[in-house]
């Protein structure tokens, strides 16, 4: 069978639609009487509502609800919801108003009486931890691991920890303390390890937090209609996000119809939607009206989510000749308010994965504090690793004389490498594949990295500029197994696909239709995708968070595309005589082998598959597929011959996902500008599905981590916990003149052996290697000992090459 | 870390942080029927010269071009992507010069010609060379910024026809996309750029 989709460029099936302004994303919906809702927000970082009077903003012209915490459904202890009575945030939403316009409710809002009792608050994680620290919570400062053995989705356990004064001894020295931590593993001889080092280093870095803001905020509009929620939202993932909406709203999931066809960008913010999607939609009700919710700017600062930070302290041991002989890395996570979230494992896993310790312990504590919510951020965990481990390594290899791409090679996995502590059957996990040592010896090539290396340095400063260059492999999990599709052949000859994944604009959500396009030899202007509406039957799809949507969307829709093969081989043995394997498929036939003009066409086997009835046209389906999936097949039943499966291909191993980075940097000592000169990447991401979008993934991720190099953060006043960086303005996005005048990126497209059609995932590996490259360049140019924390902005350098003191308390983060 | 209530407010204010989300707000004009108490809610009729159409439309004073396009004359292709006149999203041309029209009052764009993304492509649907480059390139991915950076070129390029590579980015460089390659956003206005000077 000749796959001729996957591996080719195509025009995305929304470009016209976006290009004209005709692609309608969430605010872009209009209903007839419908109102808008506005927030009141909390002033203050930590506080309980002690008196609430909303008669005032009632009695207005014009105000048709107002709608509060006590009005939301409960969700499990510790839980975010969409308003509350506790705020934990400067920002968390205690109310909203539904008025006929957003003037209206926005005064309405000055009119309601609210009295806040202040509580204790903290927004720096080491803080929380001091012995006489505030907790941001009033029952804890701390999640803890969830116990051994539980399922999956368990809630971690809220704790109270607190460290030593002399735990903090270690501060004077510049040092992240490390007290008890509450979670650890470790494996191999570390002490061994480190006595047979040639070389030990222990060194602490600060990671910063970001914002996501994606271009559009999460704004929504909602009605109900014979008792369904109908609600416009913005998702990464479409099918996923409508169970958990009315998990937020307190329905049943059948009670809600979620359209999402254009999603403007989320960078794991609106992974499965936005707990504030639940205001639109109860509002709605409360009002017997449509409800539109606009988020701003400002809003989308408080609500919007922001990247994890770290404060990361590793020492590392190393042999003459480079090698690792062992790691001990701690973490203090900040998660946020809410959370928890899991980056600071997902840091272990990824250091131990890229660097391949014999011997690694891994110690964290994941501390709450009353900052704006954390969510997962394009490379949750492996990104933040690249900050604290790239440095210490890079700064070995100067020490030992060694070449930066030769000690990330030797000391890289390949094949099905090893990876994180042993688990409970005592086995450690490994991966599916890793071709890391070529695509670092692809790009050194094409970068000319021996003849860049040669001018970079201090000594070797033109005027007051000097060059460096770096190197770093960004690693992510990139793919998860077990979802299921669903396509129909209809009458009509035409193949249609239906797409739980949301339209980001990475084209996932298209790009599975071409694997089982290529699977039934089905030209492409003969398929359909159904795609951004609950309504219409999705299948149960993954989440399109985690870089595993390419992997695991690819598999589900080859194994209903083998499925629909089946059933046309099936139907044409029946008509034809003969078995099933006699016949194949192509031009869009079923035709017996060797005589391409014998059979049917799809579209005579179409209405042979309605007349049959049965498993041949979604009358009767697998037993192994999910609830979501049978009742979207069943709605769709009798349309056509239905493909249907779930994957259920085997896998040996962990799908992870690669692309290193090389970045040369121009540092102006007198400005302490940084000006990043080249950068090129290359993927290790499995086989090529679409390489315009591969390409544009991997280059629009770097962009992200060398912005996080470079410029972003987010900014958090001590003293009243207000964040400042929000809007655009301060929390300094990268911007077009922030790139060399051009990057290129490539990909290896050697297929990953344990999946049908060889795809991993792309999105999120590219963020490390923007971040660790830049961070790697800089350090070249100027010195190990300049920057401690990232981003490395002009005060940074300035300071430490002019006053050799760090320009920040060298631990406080959002600073 | 203990802090008082008043001390609290004090900084509060101080640091002009409020319980607000300041943002342009949506106000329409007949509040259903009920009379407004609000001052400034009093709308007037104007005439505005959209995409070559004459539209007639009920505005406030205080209304910016964006809220009206989107909210008033159903062009929604117009976003709004932040506060004030930071991301380039609802970019619009007034007489041929981009401008961000969440940071124009409609009832000074009376009698000058407003071009939004919807305007672009010929009545026969034949797109504009511009956004021809942009399918042809795939120039964008979530595309939420993408009617903001074209209007921006296609107003930077009656001005600058033959822009070399960065002159082009300084043109667009009031434009924000976070997915963020701008690599080939660029390189897909270029091709623009050349598809313009064919024509």
């Amino acid at each position: 069978m000749a796959e001729k989709l996957v591996g080719s460029n195509y025009t995305p099936l929304d470009l016209v639609a976006k290009v004209t302004g005709k692609a309608r994303y969430a605010e872009d919906f209009r209903a007839d009487g419908m109102l808008f809702a506005k927030l009141l927000v909390s002033p203050m970082p930590h506080a309980r509502v002690r008196r609430l009077d909303t008669s005032a903003a009632l009695a207005m012209n014009g105000v048709k609800a107002i709608l509060t915490a006590d009005d939301l459904p409960m969700q499990p202890p510790n839980a975010e919801r969409a308003l509350t009575n506790e705020p934990l945030y400067v920002g968390e939403p205690i109310l909203a108003v539904a008025a006929v316009d957003e003037l209206t409710a926005a005064e309405a809002i000055e009119r309601i009486q609210l009295d806040l009792e202040p509580l204790p608050f903290v927004v720096d994680p080491l803080d929380a931890l001091r012995p006489d620290g505030p907790n941001a919570r009033t029952n804890g400062n701390a999640w803890g691991a969830p116990p051994p053995n539980s399922p999956p989705g368990t809630p971690a356990p809220l704790e109270t920890i607190k460290w030593t004064t002399q735990d903090f001894d270690e501060e004077d020295l510049f040092r992240l303390p490390m007290g008890k931590p509450l979670e650890e593993w470790s494996y191999g001889d570390l002490d061994g390890g480190f006595k047979n080092a040639a070389l030990t280093l222990d060194e602490t870095f600060v990671v910063q937090s970001t914002g996501h803001h994606p271009m559009e905020t999460r704004s929504a509009m909602a009605y109900w209609q014979n008792g369904k929620l109908f609600i416009h939202a913005s998702t990464q993932s479409v099918a996923q996000t409508q169970p958990i909406i009315a998990r937020w709203v307190g329905v049943d999931p059948s009670q809600v119809v979620l359209i999402c066809e254009y999603t403007g960008g989320g960078f794991g913010s609106k992974g499965a939607g936005a707990v504030s999607m639940a205001i639109p939609a109860l509002l709605s009700k409360k009002a017997g009206a449509p409800v539109m919710m606009r988020i701003s700017r400002e809003e989308e600062s408080y609500i919007g989510r922001a990247r994890t930070n770290m404060a990361g302290r590793v020492k590392i041991g190393f042999a003459k000749d480079g090698h690792i002989t062992a790691m001990d890395l701690y973490i203090v996570q900040d998660t946020g308010a809410y959370g928890p979230l899991g980056d600071h494992r997902s840091a272990g896993l990824a250091a131990s994965l890229i660097w391949q310790p014999p011997a690694m312990r891994w110690r964290a504590v994941n501390v709450i504090t009353n900052t704006p919510p954390r969510s997962q951020q394009r490379s949750p965990g492996p990104m933040q690793a690249n900050a604290i481990v790239d440095p210490v390594v890079s700064k070995a290899a100067r020490q030992l004389n060694l070449d930066q791409v030769e000690i990330r090679s030797i000391n890289s996995p390949t094949g099905k490498a090893l990876y994180g502590p042993a688990g409970p059957n005592g086995q450690r996990r490994h991966i599916t594949s890793a071709f890391i040592k070529e695509a670092l010896a692809r790009g050194a090539e094409q970068f000319n990295w021996n003849e860049r290396k040669a001018r970079t340095g201090l000594g070797q400063k033109q005027g007051s500029k000097v060059r460096g260059v770096g190197v770093a492999v960004g690693p992510h999990g990139a793919g998860s197994i077990g979802w299921d599709s669903i396509m129909t052949i209809r009458p009509d000859g035409k193949l249609y696909v239906q797409s739980g994944v949301g339209n980001l604009g990475t084209h996932s959500v298209m790009d599975l239709a071409r694997v089982a396009a290529d699977v039934l030899a089905m030209p492409w202007d003969k398929v359909e995708v159904i795609w951004g509406d609950t309504g219409k039957g999705l299948p149960w799809t993954c989440l399109s968070v985690g870089s595993q949507t390419t992997h695991a969307m690819t598999r589900a829709n080859h194994a209903g595309a083998m499925d629909a093969k089946r059933k046309l081989q099936e139907i044409a043995a029946h008509d034809h005589g003969g078995s099933p394997d006699d016949y194949d498929v192509g031009n869009e036939r079923v035709f017996r082998r060797g005589s391409p003009g014998s059979g049917m066409t799809y579209a005579q086997a179409a209405k042979r598959a309605i007349e049959l009835g049965g498993k041949y046209d979604g009358h009767e389906l697998p037993m192994d597929i999910n609830p979501m999936t049978k009742g979207s097949a069943t709605r769709l039943a009798g349309l056509g011959l239905m493909g249907v499966a779930k994957d259920n291909y085997p896998r040996d191993g962990d799908t992870y996902s690669f692309v290193v980075g090389f970045a040369e940097v121009e540092v102006d000592v007198e400005t302490g500008h940084v000006t990043l000169v080249d950068f090129m990447a290359v993927g290790d991401v499995g086989t090529v599905v679409n390489p315009r979008s591969l390409i544009a993934q991997i280059k629009g991720g770097t962009c992200l981590g060398i912005a996080h190099a470079l410029f972003q953060k987010s900014v958090v006043d001590p003293h009243y916990g207000h964040s400042l960086a929000r809007r655009f303005h301060y929390s300094k996005p990268l911007t077009i003149l922030d790139i060399p005048a051009s990057m290129h990126a490539e990909a290896l497209d050697l297929a990953d052996p344990e999946t049908p059609v060889g795809a991993r995932g792309v999105g999120e590996p590219p963020v490390g290697a923007g971040y660790g490259a830049v961070l790697n360049a800089i350090a070249d140019a100027v010195g190990d000992e300049v920057f401690r924390r990232a981003p490395v902005t002009s005060d940074v350098i300035l300071m430490a090459l002019e006053h050799e003191k760090p320009m920040h308390e060298p631990l406080r983060a959002h600073v | 870390m203990s802090l008082s209530r008043r001390n609290f407010i004090k900084g509060v204010i101080a640091g002009g942080a409020v319980a607000s989300s300041s943002a342009y707000l949506f106000r329409s004009g007949t509040l259903s029927g009920q009379t407004s108490t609000t001052p400034g809610s009093v709308e007037r009729l104007i005439t505005l010269n959209v995409n070559g159409q004459a539209r007639r439309v009920d505005v406030m004073k205080q209304e910016t071009l964006a809220m009206t396009l989107r909210y008033k004359l159903g062009l929604t292709g117009t976003k709004l992507g932040c506060d004030r006149a930071e991301c380039g999203a609802c970019t619009v041309l007034i007489d041929d010069v981009p401008h961000y029209s969440c940071s124009v009052l409609t009832h000074t764009v009376r009698n000058r010609r407003v071009t939004t993304i919807e305007g672009l492509a010929s009545s026969s649907g034949e797109l504009h060379p511009i956004q021809q480059a942009v399918v042809d390139e795939q120039g964008f991915q979530c595309a939420f910024c993408m009617p903001g950076f074209v209007m921006s070129a296609v107003g930077f390029l009656k001005t600058h026809p033959s822009p070399t590579r960065e002159e082009l980015a300084h043109g667009v460089s009031g434009n924000l996309c976070r997915c963020q390659d701008y690599d080939k956003i660029l390189t897909a206005l270029m091709k623009g750029a050349e598809y313009m000077r064919r024509v």
